[in-house]
């Protein structure tokens, strides 16, 4: 077949070519709402905020509430925890950020209970900092819930919220 | 091999296997020639297919009980273990059916590694059990989160943030594998159904397995290649039909003693509270097939790097083939690799150990330098022992040393690649 060799593309290349690419897109069309399925669904999606009453957390309480499935912590700082996480130089931190940038209300501090490690959920009042510690692989967090000792890359994640009045907090 | 040459006795027969040749592959079966000096390490092959058999067959059953749903699961576990007739006996077999098959998958793997089954011409026979583990493993998983326990629950966290170590796009990931954005019931529900669709998976790939199995042949203690059909084999049926059959049966004698004697101890107490999104339990452990693993992901300071290194450890086993570089095959002519050998076996029990152990202090430095050795002995021993280690003289047949004499010598395929191995 030496002929075919050497010759220009002819109108059966073309066919063959275009034909394979046209397959392609149309199996990729094909198998995106079958892989889209697997993402959150609509039900899941409007459960996206919740309203928390926290007229009767007293200071140093922490309540624990639920939102999307994740837990949230919802901590009332005393006056001590402010201070030691606002003492803290940024550059003892494995994800530096400030305890100002944290808790817009310095008395509320409000994050995600899952560890930044593997989604644990952390035990208050515990580890070295007598702050948040996860007993799954050792990580121990701060006052205002930053990383300091352990495998958890960053900080708990502080999630959208907002103080709606002066006892209900909207997270989301 | 006989193969083609094979013809029904009966006219039906002939007429039936002219049409769908199903009589020549049972034959094929029954005649199939196997080495005749292997040993009870061989067994383990039939007893693995007996184990994915019953754990088919007692899913099956179960999933006829079980409901999949976050609110309903743990109670539909209780109701089989409570009202369901003889289901107490089919979960129990089920559950530790499961340690039952990755024990003797473990063997197996061994197995390999000592007498060199993984060499060539073996490779892909090799790389289609490393995907079939891998597969076990993956079902195994999900299988555990169905009873939707404490342990199930963070079990479940635990292992699925793992894939939220990817940058970038870990957590698009996630989000995509739970359904949602923390593990709910759609992470339940797939789960249920890609754990009753991985082990037909698994299934397909032991056939492959087999198929592959049978164009070379068995490897064999001495790990010589035989001429087949010769002196140095013995058809499959009876010999070695009826050996497997037999340890079969010491093998059932281990799992009726968990089933029946100590159905839980391979559980965790942690799984019969119901699962709970807000309390972690103070120890998550995996099942102790998978502690190794999760030793080497904790030994690593850094999250991705941990998780790099937990799937680089079962990748290395993918291309081992290619990492020992000695020609001879089985341990028993390698007095170096055979102490190396062991070292792993102490290394990888080490590892498990470690993995139920917490990390931290003196547990953590020896997961971490376990986690090290085993990683050398694939990457840097493996490779230098083959162009260093003086092996020991390799028989020319399985006879050979019983008769004296090379026997078999005319039989071999290649004497002139065999003494070159010498």
């Amino acid at each position: 077949m030496s002929e075919s060799d050497n010759k220009k593309p002819n109108r059966r290349d073309f066919i063959v070519t275009a034909t394979t690419a046209a397959g392609a897109v149309g199996v990729g069309v094909a198998a995106w709402p079958l892989i889209d399925q697997m993402n959150p669904d609509a039900s899941v999606k409007a459960l996206a905020s919740t309203e928390v009453d926290i007229s009767e957390v007293q200071p140093g309480q922490s309540i624990t509430v639920l939102w999307r499935g994740k837990p949230v912590f919802i901590k009332r700082r005393t006056k001590e925890e402010i201070d030691s996480a606002r003492a803290v130089d940024l550059k003892d931190l494995k994800h530096p950020e400030k305890d100002e940038d944290r808790a817009k209300n310095p008395e509320w501090l409000v994050m995600l209970g899952v560890c930044t490690h593997l989604g644990c959920v952390p035990l208050t009042d515990k580890g070295d900092y007598n702050a948040w510690f996860c007993p799954c692989h050792g990580s121990h967090y701060d006052t205002s819930g930053r990383i300091r000792k352990g495998p958890a890359p960053t900080n708990l994640e502080v999630p959208k919220y907002v103080f709606v009045d002066s006892k209900t907090i909207k997270i989301g | 091999m006989s193969d083609h040459d094979y013809q029904p006795s009966s006219k039906l027969g002939k007429w039936f296997n002219d049409r769908l040749p199903l009589l020549t592959l049972s034959n094929h079966l029954k005649e199939y020639p196997t080495p005749k000096n292997l040993n009870y390490w061989w067994t383990f092959g039939g007893i693995l297919t007996f184990c994915l058999i019953t754990q088919i067959v007692t899913g099956v059953i179960l999933g006829m009980h079980y409901i999949a749903h976050a609110d309903l699961a743990f109670e539909s576990v209780e109701h089989i273990m409570r009202d369901v007739n003889y289901g107490w006996l089919i979960r129990y077999v089920h559950a530790n059916g499961a340690s039952m098959f990755f024990l003797a998958v473990y063997i197996h793997i061994f197995r390999a590694l000592y007498y060199g089954s993984y060499k060539s011409p073996r490779e892909v026979i090799w790389i289609i059990g490393m995907i079939i583990y891998f597969l076990m493993m993956a079902t195994a998983f999900m299988g555990y989160v169905l009873p939707w326990g404490q342990m199930s629950f963070w079990g479940a966290t635990v292992i699925t943030n793992l894939f939220s170590a990817i940058p970038f796009v870990g957590e698009s990931i996630t989000n995509w594998m739970w359904g949602g954005y923390a593990v709910d019931n759609p992470t339940l529900t797939r789960f249920f159904s890609l754990h009753y669709l991985l082990p037909f998976l698994i299934l397909g790939l032991v056939i492959l397995h087999i198929w592959a199995l049978h164009v070379p042949g068995n490897n064999n203690p001495i790990g010589i290649d035989l001429k087949k059909p010769s002196k140095d084999t013995v058809p499959f049926h009876p010999y070695i039909v009826i050996k497997d059959l037999f340890a079969l049966l010491l093998f059932l004698i281990v799992f009726a003693f968990f089933v029946f004697y100590s159905p839980n101890i391979l559980g965790h107490a942690d799984n019969y509270i119901e699962a709970n999104p807000l309390v972690t339990p103070a120890h998550i452990v995996p099942e102790w097939y998978l502690l190794p693993f999760y030793a080497i992901l904790r030994s690593i300071p850094d999250k991705l790097f941990g998780v790099i290194a937990m799937f680089a450890s079962i990748f290395v086993l993918v291309i081992l083939p290619w990492l020992d570089t000695s020609k001879v095959r089985s341990a028993i002519f390698r007095p170096i690799y055979k102490q190396f050998y062991w070292f792993l076996v102490a290394d990888v029990i080490i590892l498990g150990y470690m993995g139920a152990m917490p990390a931290e202090g003196t547990y953590l430095l020896i997961a971490r330098v376990a986690t090290g050795y085993y990683f050398i002995h694939f990457l840097i021993i493996l490779p230098f022992l083959g162009f260093k280690e003086k092996t020991l003289e390799v028989p020319l047949s399985i006879t050979e040393p019983v008769l004296g004499g090379f026997p078999n010598e005319a039989a071999t395929k290649d004497t002139s690649n065999i003494r070159k191995n010498l």
